[in-house]
């Protein structure tokens, strides 16, 4: 196994201690394969047991290790070692508020993510004991690239609507709205038009972009977002400018 | 101390606590729910899951197929009573997460689809796609957000539950953001909390998964049953212990030693089966514990590939093509290629048994309640028993399912029967002991012991003597060092001792869950004097149903080794007879 050193920067900020945020600097004695996050284990096991981060799974799915890394926002335990040179510079998530060192808060997603009503609200009911509803592979396929959002965040980190309009509902949120509007399932658009249709709601949204870039799971938020902005300029035309305002 | 005033307090807020807090908020939405986790909900390690929930669903299927399969897989040390509710009761949940959205994979005409996993003689297994736990946890956390009268406590760490009048009526707990402790004044507790994993250096289970619910339980006076029953899962990537699914094998995988043989057909799992034609019950699919006994002795033979990250089998699957793995195996090649470089639709990949699952876990009966008055569990921290010596893969999403929504309505029911208000006075009073005892820990100077290296230590102990085959001797010197580093524990010096999210903390405490939870399972080990299932003794090789058709029952003591009781399996119909996963008799 080829060992490597790497000289990891890393933003502290302890609100009890100290007055502002400040880098420390660790040198890690890595081996190739590892990625950011296991230079942090390291560096939180034998050089530093007070440097806080969240992590869990390793395998980017729990979403726990959103940071960013070298200025883009990066899940730490898909983040190669092997793609940095020179000095890798880690820091908290962007647009959050820090909470400690590499911890943010981001109880203003939590909060939003309610909001929007991400749950089925089924087009008919029907008894457990029909079975399950029907839907085919192709419908499916409609929704299921926005079902894997596993709410890392980075997508609020790359988003500069975010950054500048902190009332924006976001990628993730809106995704997941979407993902609920196009459940063939679902019969709960216009509970959830109230969130999504509104100003902080998909209009905030230039489109970027930016959020799909950095997506790990690649759920495009951008384009679910998109595809609520069209449903709901349709709705809207619908209202208006059909006769009798039918829907 | 801030007190919380609730109903039901549930710790652990993965698919087992968030489906008994809907169970709760459905069966009655006066009553208060306490949701309380150390980690966000989505973190929690149910999105780990891969290969999918079993459910008897198709018509050539059978309830009394997946019984014998499970109780068979467990090598006849499951409750059957219980095991017959599970596989009752499965169906209906899986159509339930159905109902509430989750996305399960589908069959042309739009029904749910199954898949065949290990130990099932049928088709069984619910999926979406190789994410089966994580699309379970979002939906039943997305689900969540329904019920008004759950409260979450994100990112709140439980370090003692306060039982008082015999019964359990709250526990204490860190709000890691403050650094404050808090007294949950619960008129019900539901513990949630996972598996213990993480007690061994190479495992599958994410950083949170410490036994803490376990422990929690334990100290209080209640059992852990079974806790000699560690699964190690036959394939895990090599140098990460990242978990490739069953399913790699259900889809038609093979596993195959150094000199390109299908070995399993050596160990009793033969003949060998047409590549890419997996047949059911048999090589392959044979169940997990045979699987990786199997890798153990062709090690001891040399028919092993030698590594950097130590022998390995290779798990070949070109044969399925890029097509279907790209469809139905997504994470794994995304997994395989990113982690370990390499890809399985031009390369089999080297992979060894890794620690996956605890079989036991704190004692509860087919209501998931515990001994202890108005304390309950469910998932894998619990242990009803289903999952007898040997899980079967695709079991525990539907246990948590089964058992989680189980321990809702059975702490529902208690909460509503009317359970005497509490003493206050003694309740705040324990409270106090509690954070007293943290703070202790919190303050201490003067220590020598470092959380790092203690864990350290126990892990390697763990992997030396309590891994897929164990000794007497083995077993014997761990207790005693276990017990050993139990006592230099409460010598750890924090280097932290600031209150803002402190990780040092954190990982003091969980390092003391674990330390439990660790012996329990050696010293339980050590007494099972036979080998059954997942549990292989070199010096006991016969299963010994005259003595060992028990469940081990291990009580904590706080200073002495715990003591290790037993209890008679429950038999409905099903004796106890030979496991034969061979392709012959089938």
């Amino acid at each position: 196994m080829s060992e490597r050193l790497v000289e990891v920067e890393v933003l502290r900020y302890n609100p009890e201690t100290d007055s502002e945020p400040h880098f420390q600097r660790y040198s890690v004695s890595c081996e190739e394969e590892w990625v950011v996050l296991d230079a942090l284990n390291h560096v939180k096991e034998t050089i530093d047991p007070t440097l806080s981060y969240r992590w869990s799974c390793h395998m980017a799915v729990c979403g726990s290790c959103g940071m960013m890394i070298n200025g883009e926002p990066k899940l730490a335990c898909k983040a190669f070692l092997r793609n940095y040179e020179g000095v890798i510079r880690v820091e908290p998530l962007a647009h959050f508020p820090i909470e400690r060192d590499l911890v943010t808060v981001i109880d203003d997603f939590v909060s939003k993510l309610a909001r929007v009503k991400p749950y089925l609200i089924p087009k008919e009911d029907k008894p457990l004991s029909a079975g399950e509803y029907r839907q085919t592979p192709a419908q499916l396929k409609k929704y299921k690239q926005y079902t894997l959002c596993i709410n890392c965040m980075l997508c609020y980190s790359a988003c500069p609507e975010y950054g500048l309009i902190p009332k924006y509902i976001g990628p993730a949120a809106l995704s997941l709205a979407h993902r609920y509007n196009a459940d063939s399932r679902d019969g709960g658009r216009e509970e959830r038009a109230q969130e999504v249709a509104a100003t902080e709601g998909v209009w905030d949204c230039s489109f970027v972009g930016a959020c799909s870039e950095v997506c790990p799971e690649h759920v495009d938020p951008a384009s679910a977002i998109q595809q609520e902005k069209i449903a709901n300029m349709v709705d809207w035309y619908k209202e208006h400018l059909m006769p009798g305002g039918a829907k | 101390m801030e007190t919380i005033q609730t109903d039901v307090a549930i710790i652990g807020a993965g698919g087992a606590g968030l489906r008994a807090a809907i169970a709760v908020g459905e069966t009655d939405p006066k009553l208060r729910i306490a949701l309380i986790s150390k980690v966000y909900p989505m973190r929690s390690h149910t999105c780990a899951a891969e290969g999918g929930a079993a459910g008897v669903i198709k018509p050539d299927d059978s309830l009394e197929n997946h019984f014998n399969d499970t109780v068979g897989g467990g090598d006849w040390l499951c409750d059957q009573d219980a095991v017959d509710y599970l596989v009752q009761e499965a169906p209906r949940e899986l159509i339930q997460l159905e109902h509430w959205g989750c996305p399960w994979s589908r069959e042309p005409n739009g029904s749910v689809a199954v898949r065949p996993f290990g130990g099932m003689i049928k088709q069984r297994t619910w999926f979406a796609a190789d994410k089966s736990g994580f699309h379970i946890l979002h939906t039943l956390f997305q689900t969540s957000l329904k019920f008004p009268s759950i409260q979450r406590f994100d990112e709140y760490y439980v370090t003692d539950l306060i039982v008082d009048d015999g019964r359990c009526q709250g526990l204490t707990a860190i709000e890691m953001r403050s650094g404050q402790m808090r007294q949950f004044q619960a008129r019900a507790v539901i513990i949630a909390g996972g598996g213990a994993g993480r007690m061994f250096p190479f495992t599958t289970n994410g950083a949170i998964k410490t036994g803490d619910g376990m422990a929690l339980a334990y100290r209080a006076g209640v059992a852990l049953k079974d806790m000699e029953f560690v699964q190690y899962h036959p394939t895990g990537l090599p140098n990460t212990g990242t978990l490739l699914t069953e399913a790699c094998r259900g889809e038609g995988g093979i596993l195959l030693n150094k000199n390109g043989r299908r070995f399993l057909q050596d160990y009793g799992m033969g003949p060998e089966t047409p590549v890419g034609k997996p047949q059911l019950k048999t090589m392959e699919l044979g169940p997990r514990d045979r699987v990786s006994q199997a890798f153990w002795h062709e090690q001891k033979k040399g028919n092993m590939l030698p590594t950097q990250w130590g022998d390995c089998m290779l798990l070949d699957m070109r044969h399925l093509g890029e097509k279907a793995i790209n469809e139905r195996l997504p994470l794994v090649r995304d997994v395989t290629t990113s982690y370990l470089g390499v890809d399985p639709v031009t390369d089999p990949v080297p992979v060894r048994p890794v620690v996956h699952y605890m079989m036991g876990g704190i004692d509860t009966n087919i209501r998931a309640a515990t001994p202890l008055a108005g304390l309950f569990a469910a998932g894998e921290c619990a242990c009803v028993s289903i999952n007898g010596a040997n899980r079967l893969g695709s079991n525990s999403l539907t246990e948590i399912l089964v058992f989680g929504r189980r321990a809702g309505l059975s702490a529902a029911e208690y909460v509503r029967s009317g359970a005497r208000p509490g003493n206050d006075a003694a309740l705040a009073a324990k409270a106090t002991a509690a954070q007293a005892r943290i703070r202790a820990r919190f303050e201490k100077t003067g220590g020598k012991e470092s959380v790092a290296a203690l864990r350290k230590e126990m892990m390697t102990t763990m992997e030396r003597n309590a891994g897929i085959y164990r000794s007497g001797d083995g077993l014997s010197e761990a207790c005693v060092k276990l017990g050993e580093l139990r006592h230099r524990y409460a010598e750890v010096e924090l280097t932290d001792k600031t209150n803002v999210y402190n990780t040092d903390l954190l990982q003091a405490l969980e390092l003391g869950s674990m330390l439990d939870c660790a012996e329990a399972v050696a010293a339980s080990a050590l007494a099972r004097k036979e080998s059954r299932g997942a549990h292989q003794r070199l010096d006991f090789v016969e299963r010994d149903d005259k003595s060992f058709l028990r469940h081990s029952l291990a009580y904590y003591h706080p200073t002495d080794p715990p003591r290790v009781e037993y209890r008679d399996v429950v038999i409905t119909k099903s004796q106890p007879g030979v496991r034969d996963y061979s392709g012959d008799h089938q």
